[in-house]
């Protein structure tokens, strides 16, 4: 899976979440941008994401995580240890 | 309603309450004939992420639900302060949530034998007082979530060993509840019980505790919402009243009007007859617990009888099901009829049949009545029957059931409005198609065993043999059809074989036409079909095939021949609703006539196909 091909599901699961169609994801993105998210739509980010890509993500790295570009990358790193 | 077979994910959940919540921000839609709830939460940890499934779940049961969150661990203030803002809201039920962390302070591993005991005693005690202060500030309903066992064992099989390990104490509580419960007359939410069924996994992750404190899965809060809903849809008498059963391959294996009580599937020595047997159980169950239960089966009356009084291996018995309607007219209207005579609403009723047609055709018609999506296996009807939570059960004071007898009264009067079952455009909708063909050597095993067996719709239950039918194929004069039915369902397979002969060349069946018959009539000799497809034209889409071969093979005319038996009186009036002519019987033979020319096909919703 190409990093654009995971910014376009993820782009999907933030307009569902945000219910905001208009959202364009930036690698330098965070919570500020986005006035809708808050520690509990955080949870059903993260849990909309596992899904999606069938992953999991530890603790630890969702704490690590400060913007999209490290959303985007977790995720590859994932799903590519989870084809190997 | 319609989302009554669905099951929704978290996300979905989420964006279906907003969107329910944009459409009517501040008054329910019009015409819900529940009460609405106003439902205050008073928790020990993060339950913001309930409420929207809280609120679907409710719906999908009828009830509308607002919902207000006090703060996190204030649940006694608040309950006590009138400024605080539970007051304001004056909620009409109470749900207690608390995680098992906030349970188990004052209590650890140390503790022996008497100070786990004393805990207990105080806990259930503490606990109680909630819930009366609850009901004595707002004269509401009280619910009590049971403790999700998120801890580790210490001990391992035998943890009641270990008075002080978390997971043996919280079990007790668990235990405990259920008796304070009863005797306070509040109702427990047993998530416990759903998440040992469902696995631990899937209800509770130790990240999602730390990181925000959710004690419960947001993946879980779909279920979680939808066991409040029945909890309150059962307080307000909502809850189903009456399981209507399909009985061939729905209570038993094969199709009683053809396999006959010694060819169904019922009972010991198959693994599938204890499969039907467990599903009966479940029934029989259900029935001694004021589950009403009713019978909805096409079939002749005296035919599905027959295993409810004769068979030794049936559970279930005539006397324990209520109303018992055995026809060949579609199901919804007889459902209506069940509904009717047990003077019950449409919305009382949960229908299970393993045929998707008429599942479909019922929710079509009445969707009102639960209809839940059955697998093919019969080992897990009851499973699946059971986790839909139809049933669900409360205990009722004496004014309550006064409400729910008014709530009754009214539904009843609302479902019986409409009528008359659709069936033109539900057949339409079906996207029917019939592929034909003359018998071929591909078919011939199918024909000759469809032939053998069938007695129900058979107009002369002639049988047959593989010669005979290798004889029909290799003959050019005489008329064979063997037709397969596909819908949106899927391909029912063979459904219908017709096969005619030219009277007076010496043809097979020719003989069945009598001394009515001449040259240039074709006499139709066999002509079946499975009782599956009953009801959706293809008698007539099969006619207009008979017809056109019947012009191809230059014949004048068609003789239609019904011989009766103990089983196939559903087909003595086919030919004159076919627009055939009588002609004289000859003892209990009845036959039929059919000018060829000027008989045209008529329009039905099956797409015809040459296969």
């Amino acid at each position: 899976m190409t990093e654009a091909d995971i910014k376009t599901k993820l782009t999907a699961i933030f307009r569902d979440v945000f219910d905001d169609d208009s959202i364009v994801l930036r690698d330098d993105m965070t919570a500020d941008d986005i006035p809708e998210w808050d520690s509990m739509s955080h949870v059903t980010l993260v849990v909309a994401t596992e899904q999606t890509f069938g992953i999991k993500f530890r603790t630890a790295e969702i704490e690590e995580m400060h913007d999209v570009g490290d959303f985007v990358r977790l995720i590859g790193a994932k799903v590519e240890g989870k084809a190997a | 309603m319609a989302l009554a077979n669905e099951r929704l994910d978290h996300l979905k959940t989420v964006k279906l309450d907003r969107r329910l919540r944009k459409l009517f921000p501040d008054e329910p839609p019009k015409g819900i004939p529940t009460v609405p709830v106003r439902l205050a939460i008073l928790s020990s940890s993060t339950v913001d992420h309930l409420l929207p499934s809280l609120r679907v779940g409710a719906l999908r049961h009828g009830i509308w639900l607002g919902t207000q969150l006090g703060d996190y661990g204030q649940y006694a203030q608040e309950l006590q302060d009138p400024a605080a803002a539970i007051h304001q809201y004056r909620p009409t039920c109470v749900l207690f949530a608390f995680d098992a962390r906030h349970m188990l302070r004052g209590i650890d591993v140390t503790a022996g034998a008497d100070e786990a005991e004393a805990w207990l005693e105080a806990t259930v005690a503490d606990l109680a007082r909630h819930w009366q202060l609850g009901r004595q500030q707002f004269d509401c309903k009280v619910i009590q979530q049971t403790i999700l066992p998120v801890f580790p064992t210490l001990f391992g099989n035998n943890e009641q060993r270990l008075p002080g390990s978390a997971a043996a104490l919280l079990s007790r509580l668990n235990q405990r509840l259920r008796a304070s419960a009863d005797a306070h007359g509040i109702e427990l939410l047993a998530i416990d019980e759903q998440a040992t069924q469902d696995g631990l996994q899937t209800w509770y992750d130790p990240a999602l505790w730390h990181r925000g404190k959710q004690e419960v899965h947001p993946n879980a809060t779909p279920v979680y919402g939808d066991m409040l809903g029945r909890l309150l849809a059962a307080y307000q008498g909502r809850s189903r009243k009456c399981l209507v059963l399909d009985l061939d391959n729905t209570l038993w294996g094969g199709v009683i009007g053809d396999d006959g009580l010694t060819g169904i599937l019922i009972g010991n020595g198959n693994s599938v007859g204890e499969a039907f047997i467990e599903f009966q159980s479940y029934a029989r169950a259900l029935s001694r617990r004021g589950i009403i239960l009713a019978v909805c089966s096409k079939n002749d009356e005296k035919n599905a009888l027959e295993p409810f009084e004769k068979h030794p291996e049936m559970v279930l018995k005539r006397n324990d099901i209520a109303c018992f309607v055995a026809n060949w007219s579609d199901k919804a209207s007889n459902i209506r009829e069940i509904a009717q005579r047990l003077n019950i609403g449409l919305d009382s009723l949960v229908f299970v049949d393993d045929n998707p047609f008429e599942r479909e055709i019922v929710r079509r018609e009445l969707p009102m009545v639960a209809v839940p999506e059955i697998p093919e296996d019969p080992a897990l009807y009851s499973r699946v029957v059971a986790a839909a939570g139809y049933f669900e059960g409360v205990h009722l004071t004496a004014e309550d059931r006064e409400r729910t007898a008014q709530y009754q009264a009214t539904l009843q009067r609302n479902s019986l409005a409409a009528t008359v079952t659709d069936l033109p455009s539900y057949l339409r909708s079906l996207e029917m198609r019939m592929v034909w063909t003359r018998f071929d050597t591909i078919g011939l095993q199918r024909i000759v065993q469809l032939v053998n067996k069938t007695n129900q719709f058979n107009l002369t239950t002639r049988r047959t043999t593989t010669e005979e039918v290798e004889h029909i194929i290799a003959d050019p004069r005489s008329l064979s059809l063997q037709m397969r039915l596909i819908d949106r369902f899927g391909d029912n397979g063979i459904i219908s074989i017709i096969a005619g002969s030219l009277a007076g060349g010496g043809g097979i069946g020719a003989d069945l036409g009598g001394p009515q018959a001449g040259p240039g009539d074709i006499v139709l000799h066999t002509w079946l079909m499975s009782c599956r497809v009953l009801g959706r034209g293809v008698e007539q889409a099969a006619l207009d095939l008979v017809i056109a071969e019947g012009k191809r093979l230059q014949a004048r005319r068609l003789i239609g021949v019904y011989k009766p038996t103990p089983k196939n009186d559903m087909t003595r009036r086919l030919y004159a609703e076919l627009g055939f002519a009588a002609l004289e019987p000859e003892g209990d033979i009845e036959r039929w006539v059919l000018q060829l020319d000027g008989a045209e096909p008529k329009p039905t919703s099956i797409q015809i196909i040459e296969g």
